[in-house]
């Protein structure tokens, strides 16, 4: 998990969760120098403030090894503002921020795209590979368009909540604060 | 344009939202801001959100007369100029602020006691709003009682404006041992903790019937907040408080706020369990708001590295002046405001 900003110890213990529920042996760790970066064999990007994580990312010298790990095959999820940073094309406001994107995913993502905190919203997700979830949205992104090897495994009406390509997968919600593993256990299927 | 949503099994303002909006706001840094100038530069410093006000607290303490919410043009100049999220002040027990803030879009209200109070009896019920609220806190009691109202974060009230850090982190180790301390309680003695925290809601009942003639007396069975009888309210607060033991932690996120000026200051804070910090007049205040504003954010995420603490602290320029907490008069001590 990087653990620059943003809700690490929730993801910390879905991890740990999904861990027992597949009865895999290994821990969650949190993740701030190159050198951890090194040691995990996959890795989280958790919610949080995207403008802020995406210059601590590079501030702290993460964001090269993580773009150097994921070249070589490590898994990697994104989730909300993580989602936002796998993007390859960000809209308006993540251009006006200068949030520097790390840029592995075809595809296209709007921050804030439903509004403010007043719309943030709960809703059931249908997922294609892991079935139903509970889908915690707030200030979420969406993916507006994929291309190239990147899928759609679930959308909310037109809006695209969850994408892989290989072994990079992308959320616009917040897996960790609901009750269910499903999303973080089809994760760590990937390693 | 926002994306329309037509689906009908959406739920909005619920409890799992308000939390979790403060979650992702942990390691991070929330920064005061008077206008839309002062809100791009914490930005682009790094703040995760932004805090909207009048004036700066230390300015607050010089001015004097009553603070109120800031002008709601000036809020919005902040929404539009910014991306993260915007909070906003109301004074305590101001309930038409808050819904005021909240019909303009702000992502968080800080019932605060940096601003004058407007209700002597009770805070906000927070559970009717939308959107989430963060309050001050002296103690776990005054914590519990918050969480209860139906607030989403915690911070320590320290005492604002004043760039001095010690009541900030009194507050800390009050809160702190308090936790620790239910680990030695039984069922019953928790009981009476819960009872003793409530005591506060039945207080203009009391009023009143004292000045019928009737005595103080109110009891167990009378409604005396937000429909919630003295009895339900102590319930409730034993929910939180028996939340609060398994846990050993609140159950919702909690900063440290209230006279953090410097990088040193924030990692001090961090180091001593709380998951983020907010700084008021410490960074506008300042020579070099830019400057400090990004070393007080990288000081946050690296609290357990001294030798970057040390880094980013360099020629920071002068830090806000500061005020001896015991220079202050009883009555300008905004951390006894609330309760």
């Amino acid at each position: 998990m990087t653990a620059v900003q943003g809700d690490v110890s929730e993801h910390l213990g879905a991890v740990e969760e999904a861990l027992r529920d597949l009865g895999l042996s290994g821990h969650a760790v949190a993740v701030r120098r190159p050198a951890t970066l090194e040691e995990v064999d996959a890795l989280i990007v958790p919610g949080g403030e995207s403008t802020t994580i995406s210059k601590l990312l590079h501030e702290f010298d993460l964001a090269d090894g993580i773009l150097r790990r994921a070249s070589e095959g490590m898994p990697l999820m994104g989730t909300c503002a993580g989602c936002i940073l796998l993007a390859k094309e960000g809209d308006a406001q993540v251009r006006a921020t200068d949030t520097r994107l790390l840029g592995l995913m075809d595809m296209a993502v709007d921050r804030n795209a439903y509004g403010g905190q007043q719309e943030s919203f709960e809703a059931a997700l249908e997922l294609d590979e892991i079935g139903t979830v509970e889908g915690v949205f707030i200030r979420a992104p969406a993916i507006r368009r994929v291309w190239g090897a990147c899928r759609p495994l679930g959308r909310l009406d037109e809006a695209i909540v969850m994408a892989r390509q290989n072994h990079l997968v992308a959320l616009t919600f917040h897996p960790e604060l609901s009750p269910s593993t499903g999303v973080h256990r089809y994760f760590l299927g990937l390693v | 344009m926002p994306l329309e949503l037509s689906l009908e099994e959406l739920r909005f303002g619920t409890d799992l939202l308000k939390r979790g909006f403060a979650k992702m706001q942990k390691g991070g840094v929330i920064m005061d801001v008077i206008n839309a100038d002062q809100a791009t530069i914490a930005e682009e410093a790094g703040a995760v959100a932004v805090m909207s006000l009048e004036r700066v607290p230390a300015d607050i303490r010089e001015a004097g007369g009553v603070a109120r919410m800031a002008d709601p043009r000036r809020v919005q100049e902040i929404l539009d100029a910014v991306t993260i999220p915007v909070m906003a002040k109301t004074r305590i027990g101001h309930v038409l602020e808050a819904q005021a803030l909240q019909s303009l879009g702000v992502d968080m209200v800080d019932e605060s006691e940096v601003l004058t109070p407007a209700d002597p009896y009770f805070h906000i019920d927070k559970r009717d709003f939308t959107i989430p609220f963060v309050c001050g806190a002296r103690s776990l009691g005054e914590a519990a009682r918050r969480i209860w109202e139906g607030a989403a974060m915690i911070r320590t009230k320290g005492e604002a404006g004043t760039g001095n850090v010690i009541e900030a982190v009194r507050h800390t180790h009050l809160l702190n041992r308090a936790i620790s301390e239910l680990k030695a309680l039984d069922s019953e003695d928790l009981r009476q903790v819960a009872a003793h925290y409530a005591e506060g809601y039945a207080r203009l009942l009391g009023d009143v019937r004292e000045s019928q003639g009737h005595g103080t007396a109110v009891s167990k069975d009378d409604v005396v907040f937000g429909g919630s009888t003295v009895r339900e309210i102590e319930e409730g607060v034993l929910e939180v408080v028996l939340d609060v033991r398994g846990r050993q932690r609140l159950p919702v996120v909690n900063f440290a706020a209230g006279g953090l000026a410097t990088p040193a200051d924030a990692a001090l804070m961090m180091q001593m369990g709380c998951d983020g910090v907010f700084v008021g007049s410490g960074i506008f205040k300042s020579d070099n708001p830019a400057e400090r504003g990004r070393a007080i954010v990288e000081a946050t995420t690296h609290f357990d590295d001294p030798a970057l603490v040390a880094k980013v602290s360099e020629d920071l320029g002068e830090a806000m002046k500061g005020l001896d907490i015991t220079q202050l008069a009883p009555e300008e001590r905004m951390q006894e405001r609330g309760w």
